[in-house]
């Protein structure tokens, strides 16, 4: 009886604790109202402590494993529902907690530095969710969010086609009214827990008549996963977060009641693209977490390998590229902090969420890409945690808006500002 | 079953964090370092919690003494199922020189006061170790004690406490009120969920002053000097095992 173990510690939660909270734990306020503050609450400090020691302690040492067998992580999933840190935005009414985007980011990013592909699969839930929370009716609300609190299910967002991706008005799957019944047939592509979900927020296009405005013709409906007709893929083996569940889905003569159309027919499109300033942010903190991630690991590699007699971390070309994947994960954390606020404060913020994403995106492929680098050979092999960051991170510069369609959206939303 | 159970939980600095000694030597940096519940802490609180989830007692008081801080560490105690809390306000000086021997003069008089069946506390606490908090609280009410718990299990008025000792397992019986202290396998303590973390905002923290108690704080020990332990030498490698027994009789070891 005579040793101590080590308390419950793995090797990793001995990385440095970064970001805001640890700096910040025992500074003194000084303002007490108004003006630009980069301080967390205490409340929003126990939430990040939650998923801090959830993604260090349980996520880090499972998430090679299931990157290697593509497993999609039941245990983690359902023990981070245990925990309340998934379907975080749900409304209280629904028997959720109703945080706002910021406090989801600080979980998010939390959970993203463990592995992005378990954060995948959780995020996905909030992009589901997020057209019924937006455009819901109480009846939608209750039944379709309600059940998300009660036992840990998942659902998925149903817009992506083979043909049709950035193009979202391209989409061809139709749905067609049939008495007090919708009918949907096509074909739906990458559909991040596709073969999980529950339910799908399904986009499909009502009104064939091609002179129709995008803003008319699509319709949003919920659409139960067990509805006959809804026939999954296969699982799609990916370059990184492997264990999320992509798959392709056909609909072939699925019946949908009219009371699960969201808001009215053509409505579909403003929706869909709605949820995303609410979720862009989100994925802009996971990409800023695995960019940690990459910079916390190629810190400690080299404070530890030697080269031409010295810790490589004391070699100039070394500590310039950490300096420089510091920039960038410091940048990107406040952009998608600054973009979860504007929202949370009732503004429309899609300009700082699309530059949040974009930013996020790039600098966390450019951070991972540069933690092997610093890693030397180790870093190109399996057995170093540094390959997979750099997989993984590839996919944040294409799901949820392109890296160009985002600059799309910033170029627009600049010169009409610029104009004004 | 009107049993109500005192937690002692000490605001620490967090076990990951490299401590590092104040350059004049008066003691450790604390300043802008991470802080949390003490381990041991955790593993009391944990199991006052289960013990009221079993409904073999009523009420989990959390209690720490310290400055305005002290009352996030009551935070997560409530967050993890405690229902109330009690702050002792000790700031300054007298919190510097906040030894075991003050603590469980609080804690007994906080136990009489709040009449309390069991108190659970950490085994010792692993900025100073001191282990002595739970020993000293025990005496100082002419209560039992059953220290390193591994395993606790209430039995009407009593409590059977099985200690982790050097030999192995000793099993005690405690005439309850009793004061009990946790080690490490007693249970695995569980994380505060965000809805938890959001209620335990709705419970009471009452604050108190050690003077309202009639403690006195007075310290009868004095810190000298605090320093770094010494450095780690370097080793050598040798061949042989005769080479190693001439380094050793060269270094004076044979």
């Amino acid at each position: 009886m005579g040793s101590e173990p080590v308390l419950r510690a793995s090797v990793q939660t001995g990385l440095r604790f970064q970001g805001t909270s640890a700096r910040a734990a025992t500074s003194t306020l000084k303002t007490a109202q108004g003006g630009f503050r980069f301080e967390l609450t205490d409340q929003q400090k126990e939430f990040q402590e939650v998923a801090r020691k959830f993604a260090r302690e349980e996520i880090i040492p499972a998430a090679p494993s299931y990157d290697k067998s593509g497993e999609y992580p039941v245990a983690l999933i359902k023990r981070a529902w245990e925990l309340g840190l998934i379907n975080s935005h749900i409304p209280e009414s629904c028997g959720g907690m109703g945080l706002g985007i910021f406090d989801a980011c600080l979980i998010t990013e939390e959970l993203a530095y463990g592995c992005t592909g378990v954060q995948t699969a959780i995020e996905a839930n909030s992009l589901g969710q997020m057209p019924v929370i937006i455009a819901g009716n109480d009846m939608q609300k209750k039944k379709y969010l309600g059940r998300m609190t009660e036992e840990p299910l998942m659902c998925a967002y149903c817009v992506t086609e083979p043909g049709a991706g950035s193009d979202v008005a391209g989409i061809k799957t139709r749905a067609e009214k049939k008495g007090d019944e919708y009918v949907v047939n096509g074909q739906k592509m990458w559909i991040t827990n596709g073969g999980k979900a529950n339910w799908y927020f399904l986009l499909a296009r009502t009104d064939p008549d091609p002179k129709c405005p995008a803003s008319k013709a699509f319709t949003g409906f919920i659409v139960d996963a067990d509805t006959p007709g809804v026939q999954m893929g296969r699982k799609e083996m990916n370059m990184g977060q492997r264990c999320s569940d992509t798959r392709g889905i056909t609909f072939e003569d699925v019946r949908i009641p009219k009371e699960n159309v969201l808001i009215g027919e053509g409505a579909g499109f403003k929706i869909a693209m709605g949820a995303f300033d609410k979720t862009r942010p989100p994925v802009a903190a996971g990409a800023t977490g695995l960019a940690q991630r990459a910079l916390d690991e190629a810190t400690k590699y080299s404070l530890e390998r030697k080269t031409f007699g010295r810790l490589i971390s004391d070699h100039q070309a070394v500590a310039f590229l950490l300096a420089e994947m510091a920039i960038k994960v410091e940048l990107a954390r406040l952009a998608y902090q600054r973009a979860a606020w504007e929202v949370d404060e009732g503004r429309r913020n899609t300009y700082y969420a699309s530059i949040a994403k974009a930013f996020a995106g790039d600098i966390a492929n450019q951070v991972a890409s540069d933690a092997v680098q610093v890693f030397g050979g180790n870093g190109y092999n399996s057995e170093y945690p540094v390959e997979k960051l750099m997989r993984d991170a590839k996919i944040y510069q294409i799901y949820e808006g392109t890296a160009q369609i985002q600059r799309l959206i910033i170029s627009r939303e600049h010169l009409v500002k610029f104009k004004n | 079953m009107s049993a109500r159970v005192l937690v002692g939980v000490k605001r620490v600095i967090d076990y990951a964090v490299k401590i590092r000694v104040k350059p004049d030597n008066t003691g450790v940096v604390t300043d802008g370092v991470k802080h949390s519940m003490n381990p041991f802490c955790e593993i009391a609180v944990e199991e006052a919690v289960k013990l009221k989830e079993k409904k073999l007692i009523k009420e989990v008081v959390a209690v720490s003494c310290g400055p305005q801080q002290a009352q996030e560490t009551i935070r997560t105690a409530l967050a993890m199922g405690a229902d109330r809390g009690i702050h002792v306000e000790v700031s300054g000086k007298d919190y510097d020189n906040l030894g075991p021997l003050q603590v469980s003069k609080i804690l007994a008089a906080l136990a009489k006061k709040e009449e309390t069946s069991l108190i659970i506390l950490g085994k010792q606490a692993i900025d100073d170790d001191c282990n002595q908090t739970g020993q000293m609280t025990a005496a100082l009410l002419d209560w039992p004690q059953g220290t390193f718990a591994s395993e606790v299990v209430l039995e009407g008025d009593k409590v059977k406490v099985i200690r982790e000792i050097d030999g192995g397992l000793e099993t005690v019986r405690l005439k309850m009120p009793a004061v009990i202290t946790a080690d490490l396998r007693l249970n695995t303590p569980r994380y505060a969920t965000l809805p938890n973390i959001m209620k335990a905002k709705k419970k009471k923290i009452d604050v108190v002053k050690p003077g309202e108690l009639g403690v006195d704080l007075t310290s009868h020990l004095e810190v000298l000097r605090v320093d770094e332990p010494p450095q780690r030498q370097a080793g050598m490698k040798v061949e042989t095992v005769e080479e190693l027994i001439s380094r050793l009789k060269e270094a004076g070891r044979m």
